[in-house]
């Protein structure tokens, strides 16, 4: 059933991703270069709705807590993502772009593919040398959320706790729509 | 063409939620990590192996397979596990979509190798494409491994899930992707 629901949901995820531009890398440059915040539009919309969807669905018990999983706030999440906005913004492709324009057919997906599994590779060899680091050492707590969701500690909890997490959902929907097309002219 | 933010949010919103509901947050950038280890474990079988002392059941002389009780080395040990094919699905997803656009979109801008921006800035030759793809690959993959996830596990499926982590992840990587991509997409003067 699982590797069943692997296949449909992977295909469905994959098919969204290309239908909303986000396997283009003009459509990336164009959102990072602010010039065409299409796609963010897209992000933030999608964003809300998920969250407001979860948080219902968690609040009216038809969505197992175990299946929530929060990562973990550590220094390396700060390190990391930026190091992935450099490449992000360099290449226009993210992890799973990348693999769904390589689906596609575009072959400098490819190349992005193949350097994604050196990276991760070259991650893999570098870890022992720093994961006892304090990059790696929980902050703020760790696996930590705005407002509960599962067994994960948070800032806001119980009832009160999916008003607000609605909220935050509704103020992602109306930012996105509150968003311009572009904030900066496409000529520069 | 593409589908406007509204429809395409709505849809993006819909597959986070009903892969959450029905199995788990959806992330990609570990799966590198489990191929990799599925080529390092060719060349060298004893990368992972059965350790019964193990949260996992397996353990990996690499600390980085061997972390949270190997799970790692228990994904590349038994590959063909959900999120494994998931991944893989997804490049099905692309070809579908590919199949679904309308013959003249199939050109510029869908599937070319070379984006526009990419050809004004640095014109038509596409090995430095290649090249930029390439190293980009490189830095993304090594940030998200870093970070714990990736656009997918954090920023998505972190901020659906109200995550400090995912908020955190999204700031860092917008802080330096936009002003990189606005110096080093500039378009020339023509």
């Amino acid at each position: 059933m699982q590797i069943f629901l692997a296949i449909v949901l992977g295909i469905t995820f994959g098919l969204i991703l290309q239908r909303v531009g986000a396997a283009d890398p003009d459509k990336i440059f164009g959102m990072l270069r602010l010039t065409d915040l299409h796609l963010a539009k897209t992000i933030l919309t999608g964003i809300g709705v998920s969250s407001i969807l979860l948080f219902l669905g968690v609040a009216l018990g038809w969505i197992p807590a175990s299946h929530i999983h929060v990562k973990s706030v550590y220094a390396g999440v700060l390190v990391g993502g930026l190091i992935f906005g450099l490449g992000w913004a360099i290449s226009g492709f993210c992890p799973g772009t990348g693999v769904v324009a390589m689906g596609t057919g575009r072959k400098d997906a490819l190349f992005f593919v193949l350097g994604g599994l050196a990276g991760a590779g070259l991650f893999m060899i570098m870890y022992g040398s720093f994961s006892g680091t304090c990059l790696f050492h929980g902050l703020m707590g760790g696996k930590v959320t705005l407002v509960q969701a599962g067994k994960f500690k948070a800032l806001i909890g119980g009832v009160a706790g999916t008003v607000v997490a609605v909220g935050i959902g509704l103020v992602l929907i109306v930012l996105s729509a509150k968003l311009p097309e572009s904030f900066r002219d496409m000529k520069d | 063409m593409y589908w406007n933010w509204k429809i395409g949010g709505i849809a993006l919103g819909l597959i986070f939620f009903v892969a959450v509901a029905l199995v788990k947050p959806i992330g990609v950038s570990t799966q590198f990590v489990i191929l990799d280890g599925m080529a390092a474990k060719m060349l060298n079988p004893a990368i992972v192996q059965p350790v019964a002392s193990a949260k996992s059941g397996y353990g990996s002389p690499n600390p980085y397979l061997n972390k949270s009780g190997g799970k790692y080395a228990k994904s590349v040990a038994h590959p063909w596990h959900y999120s494994f094919i998931f991944v893989l699905s997804m490049i099905l997803g692309g070809m579908l979509g590919r199949i679904f656009t309308r013959p003249k979109d199939r050109g510029r801008p869908f599937f070319d190798a070379i984006p526009d921006h990419h050809r004004r800035r640095f014109g038509d030759p596409p090995v430095l494409r290649y090249f930029l793809a390439f190293a980009g690959g490189v830095l993304v993959l090594w940030g998200s491994r870093m970070a714990g996830g990736c656009t997918s596990g954090h920023m998505m499926s972190g901020m659906m899930q109200t995550a400090l982590s995912g908020y955190l992840f999204a700031f860092a990587v917008f802080v330096v992707a936009v002003p990189v991509a606005i110096v080093l997409y500039k378009s020339r003067e023509v």
